[in-house]
């Protein structure tokens, strides 16, 4: 009798606390554009997905179109979430931003390069064929191979903005897609020099690849100091709203600011937040 | 069901079959233009052919080198690979046995099915670093064209075997009852006589190499200019679209749009003309 009794009161308990979660957290439903940057966007769409499974009512429409599309779709209304691909500025103070990740390109060799560090007035010297031999900038003799992204990629777009260079300037002798491209390119050309996602590079160099990564200005490319923000070729990936977000839009970005989206982070060769 | 009848519907689903390709490629070629036509309407054809540069993100839309680098590459690898092929299918043919034939035509047809992207990895990790040795950094049209030559070589072969396994066997006696030595019945009977399937398999193998993109984009080095030597980079039309089509917006994803119609139009041509000079033929 004990026994019976005992069990409806704990069938009865595990009932009541179901509800009782069910009623801290009231299900979330609606629809979100998201508009804006398309070096944030991939990783946002991969979010999303995420969020969209946990959430059955929620559906997020990730559009493309650039920073400043994200910028101008929030002001006026079009977009609940602008997608921007730095920090904001001063000027920008009538939106609120939220960093999700940093995204930060490191200059690579060929692993029997002697060089360890070049200063950024060597960097574009280098890109834009003022320099065309090692020796010039402290390496052996040697005709330089300049190894650029293709036009539209964000690696490219964060390091002419850096390096204050226009893509034509660039005197490339290789042109490649991808980070796992610009890898193999480099590994096989020991003249050559590129630069890929600093995610992407130290993954290769752990693997044993034949590429080592250089330092600008005696800084080392790696997560830590794109975290630490002492690297300089490196930017904040932003989420923007026009007002503090409420409602859906916090817990989106709240989400995408959580340890949990860490590995979508990482698979997007992006730094997380915080580890 | 009566033959009539069994002829009635293979017929008519035939018709469908055949009027959803024509409808389909119409579809295609209609989509291409529409996706051109703002970018049309706003650069104009005319500077596509012009401007000295490609920086579509700068405004300038140079696609004369791009158009340039894919007829290089595809008619040098047809000048590699159709001597080769032509050769492999000659041997198999008429200089060795018939098992040893067998074993050929089955690794012919074999290296026919290797997929492109395998040899174009093959062609980064170790074709471009031996030019590189020479001419660094090896990433080049030289590259590019032995890469799709090695790509096209199995179906010059198979094209060109099928051809001359065509030629009725009437021609063959004939050479031999008038004494003709086996190199003058191939040069002189032979291969005059498989002509028209032979160039037919060479214009095929054309149009594959000028439509390949992933083993070009990994080896030709993909910069924009027009080639001094076989040594300099260059970027084929199908690269570019392959390159710049997942970040591109606006204008910059029209002019891509422009790349695949450009080649489409060279493929077309192709086509068209591989058509009329095998229609010659037959009426000759």
């Amino acid at each position: 009798m004990t026994c019976l009794f005992s069990r409806r009161v704990a069938v009865a308990a595990i009932l009541a606390s179901a509800t009782a979660a069910r009623a801290q957290q009231p299900a979330l439903s609606g629809r979100l554009v998201v508009t804006g940057s398309s070096t944030v966007a991939p990783l946002v769409l991969e979010i999303a997905k995420v969020f969209e499974k946990r959430h059955s009512g929620v559906r997020i429409d990730v559009q493309t179109g650039g920073s400043s599309r994200g910028l101008a779709d929030v002001r006026n209304g079009l977009a609940d979430i602008g997608m921007v691909s730095r920090a904001l500025t001063s000027s920008e103070n009538d939106v609120i931003g939220a960093p999700i990740a940093r995204d930060g390109i490191g200059l690579i060799t060929h692993k029997s390069n002697l060089i360890a560090s070049l200063d950024e007035k060597a960097v574009a010297d280098l890109f834009t064929g003022r320099v065309t031999d090692w020796k010039d900038v402290g390496g052996l003799p040697g005709r330089v191979t300049i190894v650029n992204k293709a036009e539209g990629r964000s690696t490219l777009e964060l390091f002419l903005q850096h390096f204050k260079l226009k893509n034509s300037e660039i005197k490339a002798s290789v042109v490649i897609g991808d980070n796992a491209q610009g890898l193999k390119t480099v590994a096989g050309a020991p003249s050559a020099i590129g630069y890929v996602s600093i995610g992407t590079a130290e993954f290769e160099v752990e693997q044993g690849a034949a590429v080592k990564l250089i330092a600008i200005g005696g800084v080392k490319p790696s997560s830590a100091a794109v975290l630490g923000g002492t690297y300089p070729l490196s930017r904040p990936l932003t989420l923007v709203t026009r007002a503090a977000p409420v409602g859906l839009a916090a817990a989106l970005i709240a989400f995408a600011r959580s340890n949990e989206v860490h590995t979508l982070v990482k698979e997007q060769f992006f730094v997380p937040l915080q580890s | 069901m009566s033959r009539s009848r069994v002829d009635q519907v293979l017929g008519t689903s035939l018709g469908v079959a055949g009027g959803l390709a024509t409808l389909l490629i119409a579809a295609i070629a209609l989509f291409l233009m529409r996706e051109s036509w703002a970018v049309f309407q706003s650069v104009g054809i005319r500077r596509f052919l012009t401007d000295t540069s490609w920086n579509p993100t700068e405004k300038l839309f140079g696609l004369a080198p791009m158009l340039l680098a894919s007829v290089l590459t595809g008619v040098g690898a047809v000048v590699i690979a159709a001597p080769l092929g032509l050769g492999s299918a000659l041997c198999s043919r008429f200089y060795v046995g018939k098992q040893m034939a067998r074993v050929q035509r089955a690794i012919v047809t074999l290296m026919s099915g290797i997929p492109s992207v395998v040899f174009g990895l093959w062609g980064l990790v170790v074709l471009v670093p031996l030019i590189g040795k020479y001419m660094p950094p090896g990433t080049s049209l030289l590259a590019a064209m032995l890469v799709l030559a090695l790509m096209i070589l199995p179906t010059v072969a198979l094209t060109a075997d099928a051809a001359l396994a065509a030629v009725p066997a009437a021609l063959n006696q004939g050479a031999a009852a008038l004494g003709l030595s086996r190199e003058a019945t191939i040069l002189h009977v032979l291969l005059p006589a498989a002509r028209t399937g032979i160039v037919a398999g060479i214009l095929l193998s054309l149009g594959r190499a000028l439509g390949e993109t992933m083993a070009v984009l990994m080896v030709a080095g993909n910069v924009v200019l027009i080639p001094a030597s076989l040594f300099e980079p260059v970027r084929t039309l199908t690269a570019n679209v392959a390159l710049e089509m997942a970040y591109a917006v606006g204008d910059h994803r029209a002019s891509l749009f422009v790349s695949g119609l450009a080649l489409t139009v060279a493929v077309g041509a192709l086509a068209i003309a591989s058509w009329r000079m095998t229609e010659g033929r037959f009426r000759a």
